[in-house]
């Protein structure tokens, strides 16, 4: 099941599946969001927003409304 | 030899540029754009070269204003910077997003020198590659290893720039060219041809990758934590405040007499005459308001340089975020603001964190609401002579209110105002956060050492003669009028004086004071005397508020000169009582509460400040944004001052 990447949970490994078309698309790309980037949700700032994540071994923050272009599907999903 | 440094951001870029060129820095500015150009001379062999420092970037195709300048650079070999070596700084942690930037500019054809530094984190990860694999992709480029922190790779890099070999165009991504800078479309395939082809080469030179839950995310958990985050923030905070606020006082007292003293020392070796004048009351004070300031820069930067380096001024961008952004600032706006309490003027150059053009206009324009330790004579005084010394409610007394409610209103303006403009400046970027959180490490103490240096230089240089130059010219409006009539109004006074047979210290007082009514400033004071009435000032208001443009601790000196006092730079209680016997033509007392509150709320709002101005416009490149600044900060306080005296009075 594809969610965005906002409503996924702390501590929860996911796979990026797609962006979404928006100004912001190459920019997420040239962070390392591509097709397929195993994405691990590491903490959120206190009002639950912006939200950090480890991609490809590094540690990118990002707000609700940018994390919201990026399509997601959960490990568990693949697996099963 | 031009060389352009490149790379992503937190890949120890600095400390390269650092090492390469060591104290021949030299920051300027790219043409056209308010982004500082930061060149170093450096000799390889014999062979003078520069070397520039571009802003760190993810990728050729600029995320902002300040991005575009790789791009406008890269793309235009007629550019004044345009490289004949490019230097790419790229991180061996994390090899896969560094190569997408590398690739970009190696495929510009430009003979390019691959830096490949060994960060901290590569070395706790025990990242290993197979180097020679990278050399195999990347065949007209040369690969030289460093480790930055211990220094070393230095002749290496040296080397390689010299030897960069001419390009026979190969490149890595086949049938590229540089795209339009708005062809998002073209540029999200290419990002993507790019990514694809570095995974899979990737996957056959990447040896080993120890994944583990790292020192940073345990470090994460309380920095970041909804609660312990802000205390330890607030603390830190705290204690900046407190170096900025108290500590420097010491080196800033030590400038005060020695400039004191010079001048003095000056005037007696020097024969009298207007050029001694100007030497001792117009340049050295001048000389000495400049240099007073460098303490407090140079605290903040050095506070500021460690949590950059440590990593952790991004986790104070990552808790503010949300709190700070419906109000058009940045998270890293709160560590300005602070400072302006102290003073503006670090707080402005401390905006240069904020990436954002927007929000980092936003910050400068708000930082001098903020009320600075240079209103505190002002409020001390005007408390003093209005407020009551009574108790309130049994515990606060009214006149620490007061002043309580100064710095409130300072404050929640300097927010309110902020969220105005945020509605009101218009660009074309849109504002987004995507921001890398590096993991923490121990600060480059030369590093930290290298930014104190290159803003106290900026300051003193750039700022520094606008600063220098505003106050010869105050001077000489408060030393000299229009023919004899100054010179008259001296003679007048010491007459006076000598028929109350005043002793000479009383009779310089008056005579000062008679000058300086007589002098330009003076006569602009009773000039503007009709559009200050409404709030409460009469023309002495007026020429202290004039001379107060210096800095607002002048209007103390300035009232002690009027009132034919010594401003003992304590409690001034000669002058309180001056001004509080001083009677309107009415009889009605000059300094009512009225006035005397209208007078501090104009303090709070108006851009008293000549070293503000200039060091915003240094930091903006531009008139424009001062001037809006003395404009909607005068408006702010002349309504402001007026709203208070008519509901008073």
């Amino acid at each position: 099941m594809r969610s965005a990447l906002n409503s996924i949970k702390n501590g929860t490994t996911v796979y990026v599946k797609n962006i979404k078309a928006s100004a912001l698309k190459v920019k997420l790309l040239e962070m390392g969001f591509s097709e397929g980037k195993e994405i691990r949700v590491l903490y959120r700032a206190p009002f639950g927003d912006p939200m950090a994540v480890d991609i490809g071994g590094y540690t990118l923050s990002l707000r609700n409304d940018e994390a919201e272009q990026i399509e997601v599907e959960l490990y568990e999903t693949l697996t099963a | 030899m031009k060389v352009a440094l490149l790379g992503n951001p937190n890949t120890g870029k600095t400390s390269i540029f650092n090492i390469l060129t060591g104290l021949r820095q030299h920051v300027g500015n790219f043409p056209g754009v308010t982004v500082d150009r930061k060149a170093g001379k450096f000799k390889i062999d014999d062979k003078e070269c520069t070397l520039i420092d571009f802003p760190g970037t993810y990728s050729i195709y600029p995320r902002s204003k300040d991005e575009a300048v790789v791009y406008d650079c890269l793309s235009d070999t007629n550019h004044p910077d345009f490289p004949d070596v490019a230097a790419v700084v790229v991180d061996k942690a994390n090899l896969e997003r560094n190569l997408l930037f590398f690739s970009q500019v190696y495929d510009l054809q430009v003979p390019t020198v691959m830096i490949l530094n060994m960060t901290d984190l590569a070395q706790r990860k025990e990242v290993q590659y197979d180097v020679e694999g990278l050399r195999a992709l990347f065949p007209e480029a040369i690969i030289v290893e460093s480790n930055a922190r211990i220094k070393s790779g230095k002749d290496q890099i040296e080397q390689a720039i010299l030897n960069a070999p001419k390009r026979e165009g190969h490149s890595f991504l086949k049938n590229t060219s540089l795209l339009s800078h708005d062809d998002l479309k073209a540029q999200e395939i290419e990002t993507e041809s790019r990514f694809a082809m570095i995974h899979k080469l990737l996957s056959s030179i990447q040896v080993v990758e120890e994944k583990e839950t790292t020192r940073s995310e345990k470090l994460d958990r309380i920095l970041v934590h909804p609660v312990f985050g802000y205390v330890i923030f607030a603390f830190i905070l705290l204690i900046i405040f407190q170096f900025i606020y108290s500590f420097s006082t010491i080196p800033m007292d030590w400038i005060d007499a020695g400039f004191a003293n010079l001048s003095e020392w000056t005037a007696g070796v020097m024969p009298e005459g207007v050029f001694t004048d100007l030497l001792t009351q117009g340049i050295i004070p001048g000389i000495g308001g400049v240099v007073i300031f460098i303490p407090q820069i140079a605290l903040l930067f050095f506070f500021i340089g460690i949590l950059e380096e440590t990593g952790y001024l991004s986790r104070v961008v990552f808790i503010m975020d949300r709190i700070m952004r419906p109000l058009g600032l940045n998270g890293k706006s709160v560590v300005p603001l602070m400072s302006s309490v102290a003073c503006a003027i670090p707080g402005v150059m401390a905006a240069r964190t904020i990436a954002d053009w927007k929000e980092r206009m936003i910050t400068i324009l708000v930082a001098p609401l903020m009320s600075c330790s240079a209103r505190i004579p002002v409020y001390t005084l005007l408390i003093a002579l209005v407020v009551p010394n009574e108790t309130v409610g049994g515990i606060f007394g009214l006149q620490g209110l007061v002043l309580f409610g100064l710095y409130a209103l300072g404050t929640l303006s300097a927010l309110f105002v902020a969220w105005i403009l945020k509605m009101i400046i218009k660009t074309k970027e849109k504002g987004f956060l995507l921001l890398e959180m590096p993991s923490y490490k121990s600060p480059r103490w030369g590093n930290v050492g290298m930014t104190v240096l290159e803003k106290v230089r900026i300051f003193v240089w750039d700022a520094g003669k606008v600063i220098l130059a505003i106050s010869i010219i105050l001077w000489a409006l408060a030393t000299y009028g229009p023919s004899d009539r100054m010179a008259e109004a001296g003679r007048m006074a010491e007459q006076q004086a000598s028929e109350m047979s005043l002793n000479d210290e009383e009779t310089q007082q008056m005579v000062a004071s008679a000058k300086l009514e007589n002098s330009y400033i003076g006569i602009m004071g009773k000039t503007i005397e009709p559009a200050i009435r409404p709030l409460g000032y009469d023309w002495k208001i007026g020429i202290s508020l004039i001379t107060s443009f210096a800095a607002r601790e002048v209007f103390v000196g300035s009232m002690a000169t009027i009132y034919a006092v010594e401003d003992d730079g304590e409690e001034n209680k000669t002058l309180i009582d001056k001004m509080r016997a001083a009677k309107n033509a009415d009889g009605t007392p000059v300094y009512s509460l009225a006035t005397g509150i209208s007078l501090m709320v104009f303090f709070v709002f108006a851009m008293q400040c000549m070293s503000t101005l200039a060091i915003v416009k240094r930091e903006t490149r531009s008139w424009k944004w001062p001037m809006i600044q003395v404009g909607y900060m005068g408006i702010l306080a002349y309504l402001g001052s007026w709203i208070t005296y008519t509901l008073l009075s």
